[in-house]
């Protein structure tokens, strides 16, 4: 998707949570705002400098920051009948045409207690977002495991969509624009779970993340629970590390790609000791180019690959990763 | 102990999924009880099993579909789990829902079960297999006035309070609530029991109750093409990739690997 010029004078909103780090869905999600009309933020929390310069450099002039029931200040406010209320609340604040969000589980809740509140079209993981010819926004989806596009169009005057990552690649404003945070209160009238602990994922493994990389090598069950072949080549190519649900179901790693786990769309994915099974495909198939490593000729992955190596990952990755080292003079 | 288990009816995922005039296609002979939602009703039967001699005579567990007849596959899977009645809210205004109108009709279900006593818990799959929205289970809370507890990998329920583990993107979080709730589980949870004999027989037998709109006081015209916010304007199979390079590893394979990402600047 090419960033286009808006045709129509529409406020944008985009959901900024957390607001304490610059993360690449967001700055995506910033990107396709901009191709809607004005680009304005949500958040709830003070964002940090640093994520501040980057929302100048993106176009952002104005931050909504929401201001909460001291009950919610704290870890509940990450809640989705928190951050639902307080995307509504800023919508009627600002009049705003358009909320995108990014694609993790909690933000789709929150954008769809956003939309129920307030009469809304929602779409779920649109792959793109553009407007037809009479300024509706259209949602572009990737459904059945990557084998079907679909378009749909949302028909009341507020659209909600969440996004996934690599839709865009993130494009700054031409030029950059200073932020101003703006506080507006917001009131949490649904009943909410109490949080009893929440305990932050470390995301400075010094890897990209799954959900947001350019590149990702996954293991299967083939690995045979040493992921050392998987995370040589992803170092090689400074790729995020994923798996299958069987790996990580016998604890050989954390995060699993699929259609339970984390849905991907990278510029390159690398599947290692993969079968692709119907689920796993479902996460990755919208993939821009598959490569298989399998010891198995007639593996299914086989099946929706641009190419394929037939033989032992243990094998195959480390030459791979020797190679792309030399490649890169290191 | 009453507990609601709302369920889906979806094409298989290893059958030739695909769309007619932007309509997911769902054929009987091709369609099956969403997975995810196996491990809903396993969830809602341990929570029951769970309970002291007294109250488990006393609880019930409903499975319940918003569906045209073909749902009853679905709630016959259910029964075979080991559900206690199973239920089918079918009208012709629902072709065409999204997430609000399916959620305007479960949640009337849910109300018109309440009517006959309390429902202390409503237990979803963490997705539906064919749209994967995983919204439909905090807007039934919403809608319910009830809160959410979603995605949850471990449960408990005591003295009226439940408790959930659940990883999110970007945390792991423990949360809980008074009954009555709504509870979403991810596929993580449990496993499901596969059917024994005597609940196989003995599902044959089970009655399905089927509601129309009319039973639940929803008007025809807040749900299904009539009260749906997005329209679908097109939907088309993608092409094909082009035919897979396939290597024989013969000890060069890694090095073929590393050219094909080299000619192709992905390195
Ligand atoms: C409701 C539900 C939801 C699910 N959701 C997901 C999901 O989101 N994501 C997901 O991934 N799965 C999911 N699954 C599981 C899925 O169905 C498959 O079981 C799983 O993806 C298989 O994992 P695998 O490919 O690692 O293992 P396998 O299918 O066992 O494949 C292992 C592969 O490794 C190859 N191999 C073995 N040794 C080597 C070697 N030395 N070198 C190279 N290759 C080797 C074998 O030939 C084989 O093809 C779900 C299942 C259910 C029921
Ligand atoms: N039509 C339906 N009938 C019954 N339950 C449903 C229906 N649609 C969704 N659900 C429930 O909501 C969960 C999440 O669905 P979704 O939000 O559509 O991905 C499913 O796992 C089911 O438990």
């Amino acid at each position: 998707m090419t960033v286009q010029e808006p045709t129509r004078n529409r406020t944008v909103l985009v959901l900024l949570d957390p607001a304490t780090e610059v993360r690449s869905s967001a700055l995506e999600l910033l990107t396709i705002a901009r191709s809607l009309g004005r680009a304005e933020a949500v958040a709830l929390e003070a964002p940090t400098v640093e994520v501040l310069a980057q929302l100048g450099a993106y176009g952002v002039e104005t931050v909504h920051q929401a201001e909460l029931p001291p009950s919610y200040t704290g870890d509940a406010r990450h809640l989705p009948v928190v951050v639902g209320a307080a995307l509504a609340a800023a919508v009627r604040r600002t009049d705003a045409d358009v909320v995108l969000a990014p694609a993790t589980f909690a933000a789709k809740e929150a954008s769809a207690l956003a939309a129920q509140r307030l009469g809304a079209g929602l779409i779920i993981d649109a792959a793109g977002v553009r407007e037809d010819a009479e300024g509706r926004i259209v949602g572009v989806k990737r459904v059945f495991a990557g084998a079907w596009d679909t378009e749909s169009r949302v028909t009341t005057d507020l659209a909600v969509l969440t996004v996934r990552s690599n839709a865009v690649v993130p494009e700054p404003a031409p030029a950059a624009v200073a932020t101003e945070v703006e506080g507006f209160a917001v009131e949490v009238d649904a009943p909410a779970p109490t949080v009893v602990s929440r305990t932050p994922k470390d995301r400075t493994s010094g890897r990209p993340s799954l959900e947001e990389a350019a590149i990702v090598v996954a293991g299967g069950r083939g690995t045979n629970g040493d992921f050392g072949p998987v995370e040589e080549l992803a170092d090689a190519l400074g790729a995020a590390v994923g798996a299958s649900r069987d790996a990580v179901f016998e604890g050989w790693f954390d995060q699993y790609i699929g259609q339970t786990g984390v849905t991907i769309a990278p510029r390159l994915y690398v599947g290692a000791g993969i079968s692709g099974a119907p689920h796993h495909r479902g996460g990755m198939q919208a993939s821009q180019v598959i490569v298989a490593v399998n010891n198995d000729p007639e593996a299914p992955i086989f099946e929706i690959c641009d190419f394929a190596v037939v033989g032992d990952l243990a094998e195959v990755l480390p030459q791979a990763a020797a190679k792309i080292r030399a490649h890169r003079g290191e | 102990m009453r507990i609601v288990v709302p369920v889906k009816y979806v094409p298989d995922i290893n059958a030739e999924r695909r769309f007619e005039d932007c309509r997911v296609v769902r054929d009987a002979a091709e369609g099956s009880l969403n997975e995810l939602d196996e491990n809903a009703l396993e969830a809602a039967l341990r929570v029951v099993e769970a309970l002291p001699d007294d109250e488990r005579g006393s609880s019930e567990v409903v499975a319940l579909t918003v569906a045209p007849a073909d749902g009853d596959l679905a709630l016959r899977k259910a029964f075979q789990m080991g559900v206690d009645r199973g239920v089918r809210v079918t009208d012709d205004a629902l072709a065409g829902s999204d997430y609000f109108g399916t959620t305007a009709a479960l949640a009337a279900a849910v109300r018109r079960l309440e009517a006959e006593g309390t429902v202390d818990l409503v237990v979803t799959g963490m997705a539906a297999l064919d749209g994967l929205g995983s919204v439909v289970p905090a807007l039934l809370a919403a809608e319910l006035g009830r809160p959410a507890l979603t995605l949850a990998k471990k449960v408990t329920v005591e003295a009226g309070t439940l408790t959930i583990t659940r990883e999110t993107d970007d945390a792991t979080e423990e949360l809980s609530a008074p009954l009555p709730a709504v509870l979403s589980v991810a596929d993580t949870a449990n496993t499901p029991r596969f059917p024994n004999f005597k609940l196989i027989m003995a599902a044959r037998t089970k009655q399905i109750e089927a509601w129309s709109l009319a039973d639940l006081d929803v008007e025809a015209a807040s749900v299904g093409t009539a009260g749906a916010r997005t329209e679908t304007t097109s939907a088309s199979p993608r092409p094909p990739r082009p035919e897979v390079e396939l290597v024989q590893d013969k000890g060069e394979g890694g090095t073929a690997l590393a050219e094909f990402l080299i000619r192709n600047e992905l390195v």
